[in-house]
């Protein structure tokens, strides 16, 4: 018996949020005694990057580096996971949250037979049955979920456990899978991906701009913001709608939902479809001209000012503590 | 070419989430429903590729006969039928068993749902049915355009999108931009009235989750303002006493 952890790469790094879902693997083993926590990588990225999984908590990796994995392809990469799954005997599958691992997850639950929760912010409850908690109503409530089949996937959300950094780095076993050409039926032509940015979904801080900056050409002082902070940048709806901001940057109930430390809103009124995307920060900063908007109900820390003086201020205030 | 789009009937997005029961059955005193956000996408891109087409649409959703309303919606907004599966939406699975069943009757080309649910948060309902027919299933989508037999649509990645290709029959997850909303007009609505919704009943009753309770977050404590003329104060509110800095 084994947990096996599918693992996403960018940039010839292992994503963070995989690495939490490791940690997440080898915290639900030591709970539930759950045997060995096994990673599985695939496609091209260097095997000394893929021995830190260990740190996280892994006790081995296994790595398809087949250049045609390296793209997402749904099916070809569902079909290699339950392949590696069925050869470790895993009756756990735990990965993060992410665009390609829900696409990914959804597929395996039905090639493993296994019974699928998303969006899981905790450890599983075993002493009576095997009940997760999930997060639904995007953020607003959680659902405690007994799972009933014998195989079992998660998808984690960020911040379920805390990521290990006391693990030691594993033994990476490089793998040569045989996968069914049709799998790859779907082509990946080209991608169109910001490079060298924090990523909004991963992000720990995260400075959000709407309608209350006025134009896009005010985003340099949040970027600067963002920059003293180690933030990604989001924004809200209507201000990727008319273009100021890219869509991928767009928070909310139909955009991103992020999880971060720390959310700084600026110049966003707080509409309930806004929150939904946000309530799952752990601190919340709102910088507002209007003492009324509803933000501030959901804030921890806020500031009743206009951005464009006190956003500057915020700015030198940070690089002084440095 | 017969297009599918499937929809949720789900709480509109300004409602308070509030549970009976000893905290087992979800409270929809005062609540209005509505087509999933996302699916609304889903059948608004549905609509254009139909008259630009001329394909068929049919509408479905798993649900019991609360849901008609926003079945007829969906016909007001331009589908050209209705396929209600008469029972509670049990879970994610059970739901994905009956889409899979009404699939394979009718061999749709496009599957058309929503990237998920704006209740249950799933997003995997597209890839279990995709994997029971043995056909792709591509989510978050947010461009789909149809050339002859393929299919070009653009998925929304962790920082950006990547362009994919593939052919029919497909699955996709829809999200914006992929179309605008449509809303219904005078004459959808009346329309919508006298087309077909057929009801079915279920084929298989097996699910592999339950829910068993649910939860709602600690209420948040006030918020403590900071004078906008001392915005050092707020740095060392982050730095000593959220310590996120
Ligand atoms: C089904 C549905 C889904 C939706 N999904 C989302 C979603 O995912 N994400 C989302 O964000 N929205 C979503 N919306 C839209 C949402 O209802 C709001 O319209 C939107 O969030 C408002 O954006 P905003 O706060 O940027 O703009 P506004 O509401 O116009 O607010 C601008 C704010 O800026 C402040 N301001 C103005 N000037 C200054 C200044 N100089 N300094 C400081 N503050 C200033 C104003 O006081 C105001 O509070 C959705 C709506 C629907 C119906
Ligand atoms: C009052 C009420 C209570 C509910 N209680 C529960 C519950 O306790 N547990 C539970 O698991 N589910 C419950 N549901 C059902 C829930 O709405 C979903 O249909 C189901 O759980 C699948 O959710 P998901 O988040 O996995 O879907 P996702 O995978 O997020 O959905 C993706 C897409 O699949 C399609 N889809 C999903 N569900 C349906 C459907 N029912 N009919 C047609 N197409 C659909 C849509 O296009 C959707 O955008 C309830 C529904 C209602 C109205």
């Amino acid at each position: 018996m084994s947990i096996l952890v599918y693992i996403e790469h960018a940039e010839g790094a292992i994503k963070k949020t995989s690495l939490e879902a490791v940690s997440y693997g080898k915290a639900l083993s030591d709970k539930i005694g759950g045997g060995d926590v096994i990673a599985v990588a695939l496609g091209a990225i260097d095997s000394g990057e893929l021995k830190k999984a260990g740190i996280a908590g892994a006790s081995k990796i296994i790595h398809d580096a087949n250049d045609k994995l390296t793209a997402g392809v749904i099916q070809a990469h569902a079909d290699a996971v339950a392949q590696v799954y069925n050869q470790v005997g895993a009756n756990t599958l735990v990965l993060a949250k992410s665009s390609l691992g829900d696409a990914v997850a959804a597929r395996l639950a039905i090639k493993l037979n296994a019974g699928l929760v998303s969006n899981v912010v905790d450890l599983p409850e075993t002493s009576d049955g095997y009940k997760v908690k999930r997060s639904i109503y995007t953020g607003k409530a959680f659902a405690e979920t007994v799972i009933n089949t014998d195989h079992k996937i998660l998808a984690v959300k960020k911040n379920a456990v805390d990521l290990l950094t006391d693990g030691a780095e594993a033994d990476v076993e490089s793998v040569s899978l045989s996968i069914d050409e049709a799998n790859f039926a779907t082509s990946i032509t080209s991608t169109d991906k910001a490079t060298g940015e924090i990523l909004l979904p991963e992000a720990d801080i995260v400075v959000s701009g709407g309608r209350g900056m006025k134009g896009p050409e005010n985003w340099g002082m949040l970027e600067d913001l963002a920059k003293e902070l180690g933030a990604a940048t989001g924004c809200s709806k209507p201000v990727s709608d008319i273009g100021w901001r890219p869509h991928h940057e767009h928070v909310g109930q139909t955009g991103v939902k992020v999880a971060p430390t720390l959310y700084v809103a600026v110049g966003i009124s707080g509409a309930i479809q806004h929150l939904a995307g946000v309530n799952s920060s752990k601190y919340i900063v709102v910088i507002n001209k209007d003492p009324e908007a509803p933000f501030f109900k959901a804030a921890d820390y806020g500031i009743v000012g206009d951005a464009f003086e006190v956003i500057p201020k915020l700015t030198e205030a940070l690089k002084a503590i440095k | 070419m017969k297009i599918l789009v499937c929809i949720t009937h789900v709480p509109d997005t300004t409602s308070k989430i509030q549970f009976t029961d000893n905290n087992t059955k979800f409270d929809k005193n005062g609540v209005q429903f509505i087509i999933g956000p996302y699916d609304d996408y889903a059948l608004a891109r549905a609509v254009e590729l139909k008259e630009q087409l001329n394909a068929t649409l049919t509408v479905l959703n798993v649900g019991e006969a609360e849901t008609e309303p926003t079945l007829r919606k969906a016909l007001a907004i331009g589908a050209d039928d209705a396929i209600r599966v008469n029972s509670f939406p049990k879970d994610s699975l059970f739901v994905a068993k009956q889409i899979t069943a009404i699939a394979k009757e009718n061999n749709y080309d496009l599957i058309l749902m929503g990237r998920e649910s704006i209740d249950f948060n799933g997003g995997m309902v597209h890839g279990m049915v995709g994997e029971m027919l043995g056909i792709p299933s591509i989510s978050p989508v947010m461009k789909l355009e149809i050339e002859g037999t393929t299919v070009k649509m653009a998925r929304e990645i962790e920082g950006g999108k990547e362009y994919l290709e593939a052919s029919l029959p497909l699955i996709a997850g829809c999200q914006e931009p992929i179309a605008e909303w449509k809303i219904p007009n005078m004459r959808g609505i009346m329309s919508a009235r006298t087309k077909p919704l057929n009801v079915v009943e279920p084929v298989d009753e097996s699910t592999a989750t339950e829910v068993m309770q649910f939860q709602l977050p600690p209420a948040k404590g006030a918020v403590k303002l900071v004078d906008k003329d001392n915005v050092e104060e707020l740095v060392k509110l982050l730095k000593n006493d959220a310590k996120v800095l």
